[in-house]
């Protein structure tokens, strides 16, 4: 069932609606998981996530117990033009929460979708790196709420949690705000920015299953789940660029590395010399890595997690 | 003066952005004055180029004082002034929501950090700068209540009114907020434009921080006394929102004294141009904040009045 959580006119003709599809089971008052992607604009991973979640559950309703709210667009502005921000205000929506009710429209949205969310089971907030980096699907968790989420976390069969350590300006980011309202958050990265990796996106929904199976709300099929490898900030290797010009990667995504092996290499359009080659410090997983050529100093080109083989 | 390179940041494509300071004076740090650092800043440039220019005719007449120095940085993001983009680079990074930085950090990380390493060990520190919100205010002197703030101090501006703005988690990475946690004292003025130039206001602005200079015996300028400030809390001004989107035609200015139910603007229909909805004061007040732009949502904040203040 199709419902509208918030809409406002806009100056012409059109107006900002942030739907939600109700997925009802049985006993539909007795847990409730959301589905939330769609803060930035850019990113497209959870699409197709919530296509897919949304798919199966009606397929299969009668193996679902409680219900499932799925937004897809909460920012369906920046959706719209693929622009990561909210256009024509030009702010970070994940810096905006939890709102306020009576400020900018904006703020507005963002306390009518923490009202909306509050109270439920669960929140899966879908996210997919953005233009710059290409991320494996990974769960961040704040480390003041890890004790939390960790057992969650450990249910949606990504390749990795990371566990973040937390800075003051996160707490202006809906999955802070949910958590501190009791509803346990989980931040979901995958892909990147602008397009939508299927095999990733069926990963990630074959834990979404696992976790409602574990939350007794589904009871069907679920394939099989990884035990992701849990990292702390400590455990991840940041590997940025020291020169400006065009980075070639040498290896691929989602790969295991030695200590000093050839990560890419910096070159100059102009020069046609090569400026610098990017060695690995440490041996680990590249989980992420640079999808966009240009660089300027201090451009993440990978980041490595170490310690494991 | 003393032209000096405060921050260079290397382009792949085409030659560097530097960011330039100018030095008058000599002897301890006493005031540092940031004007541009969004790419649509173009009134904080002009009164920051103004300032240059100000300062370099009161150092040819040796009205610096000893062992006083003044830095002055009219521009941060050039590249987004010469694109039209208020943020920086690609990433579009707002260079005001990364301080204090990091030295290896992401670029705009970088930038901040550098420009902060050089700017931290002031007494004053003088940022002219915009809101979050696009339109006009009355000219003010904003600040973060971190504990540090002296509005005392900032009524030495003489300007008509001193804001403090409780922080939420976005302003810890401000400029405003990192220098008042290293001991500056931090101030941002405001004037009634942003993307573009008001002679009026700016030569206000320019005033009001050569008398701030000059009280605080780093320069010596004869100028008029300016105001007493009036003080406000930010959460206590009262906004007035529209219920309708449309076209907005606002009929009052900031600084206008309005009373209960006075005609504040009205919300037009963009197709059939009837008059939707009218904006009337919900209390008597000064005009603080006035949205200009000629569209507006539902729910936008048309003015912002300062409650039960007279002229």
């Amino acid at each position: 069932m199709m419902e509208e959580v918030f809409s406002i006119e806009l100056p012409v003709g059109e107006r900002l609606l942030i739907p939600k599809n109700v997925i009802a089971g049985r006993e539909p008052e007795s847990k409730r998981l959301t589905l939330v992607t769609g803060i930035h604009g850019d990113e497209f991973e959870g699409q197709y996530i919530c296509y897919e979640v949304a798919r199966r559950l009606k397929q299969d309703l009668s193996l679902l117990k409680g219900t499932v709210e799925i937004y897809p667009a909460l920012n369906p502005l920046g959706l719209d033009v693929a622009q990561r921000n909210i256009p024509k205000v030009n702010m970070d929506m994940n810096r905006m929460f939890p709102g306020r009710e009576n400020g900018t429209p904006f703020e507005r949205v963002a306390a009518a979708i923490v009202g909306d969310l509050a109270g439920a089971d669960m929140c899966l907030d879908v996210h997919a790196s953005d233009i710059f980096v290409k991320e494996i699907p990974q769960v961040r968790v704040s480390e003041e709420f890890a004790e939390r989420l960790l057992p969650y976390a450990r249910l949606l069969n990504t390749d990795m949690v990371w566990l973040n350590a937390s800075a003051t300006v996160h707490e202006s980011t809906l999955a802070h705000s949910m958590n501190m309202l009791g509803v346990p958050t989980l931040v979901i990265e995958m892909g990147v920015g602008s397009r939508i990796d299927r095999s990733y996106g069926n990963q990630v929904i074959e834990g979404i299953f696992n976790l409602l199976r574990h939350m007794g709300m589904w009871e069907g099929h679920v394939g099989n789940v990884q035990e992701p490898a849990i990292s702390t900030d400590g455990e991840v290797e940041f590997i940025r660029s020291k020169e400006v010009g065009v980075f070639l990667p040498a290896i691929a995504h989602n790969h295991y590395v030695k200590k000093g092996d050839k990560l890419g290499e910096i070159v100059s359009p102009l020069e046609g010399e090569t400026l610098d080659e990017i060695i690995a410090q440490k041996g680990g997983l590249v989980f992420t890595l640079r999808e966009y050529p240009l660089v300027r100093e201090g451009s993440l080109l990978a980041r490595i997690l170490t310690g494991v083989e | 003066m003393y032209k000096e390179e405060i921050c260079v940041v290397k382009s792949p494509c085409r030659e560097d952005m530097v960011v330039h300071g100018y030095r008058f004076g000599k002897g301890e740090q006493s005031a540092c004055i940031l004007g541009s650092v969004r790419g649509n800043e173009m009134q904080q440039m002009y009164i920051c180029s103004q300032l240059v220019r100000a300062l370099k005719e009161l150092e040819a007449n040796g009205c610096i004082n000893a062992g006083k120095s003044i830095m002055v940085i009219p521009v941060v993001n050039a590249l987004g002034m010469n694109v039209s983009r208020r943020f920086f680079g690609v990433e579009n990074m707002d260079i005001n929501r990364m301080f204090p930085g990091k030295e290896d950090g992401s670029t705009t990380d970088r930038i901040a950090f550098q420009i902060f390493e050089k700017i931290k060990g002031y007494t004053y520190g003088i940022q002219l700068t915009s809101f979050y919100m696009t339109g006009e205010f009355v000219p003010h002197v904003r600040m973060m209540e971190t504990g540090y703030q002296n509005t005392s101090l900032a009524n030495l501006f003489g300007l008509p009114y001193v804001v403090v703005r409780k922080p939420t988690p976005i302003d810890t990475k401000t400029l405003n907020y990192n220098w008042q946690n290293e001991m500056t004292a931090a101030f941002s003025v405001y004037t009634n434009k942003n993307d573009t130039i008001d002679e009026k206001s700016a030569r206000q602005a320019v005033a009001a921080v050569l008398r701030f200079l000059t009280r605080m015996g780093i320069i010596r300028y004869e100028s008029h006394s300016g105001y007493i400030s009036h003080v406000i809390m930010e959460e206590d001004l009262t906004d007035v929102h529209v219920k309708n989107g449309g076209i907005f035609k606002g009929l009052v200015s900031p600084g206008e004294d309005v009373r209960y139910g006075y005609l504040l603007a009205e919300i037009i229909d963009p197709y059939e141009g009837y008059v939707k909805e009218t904006i009337t004061a919900p209390t008597d007040g000064i005009v603080f904040f006035a949205h200009t732009e000629p569209l507006i949502s539902q729910g936008g904040i048309a003015y912002r009045l300062i409650h039960r203040l007279h002229e």
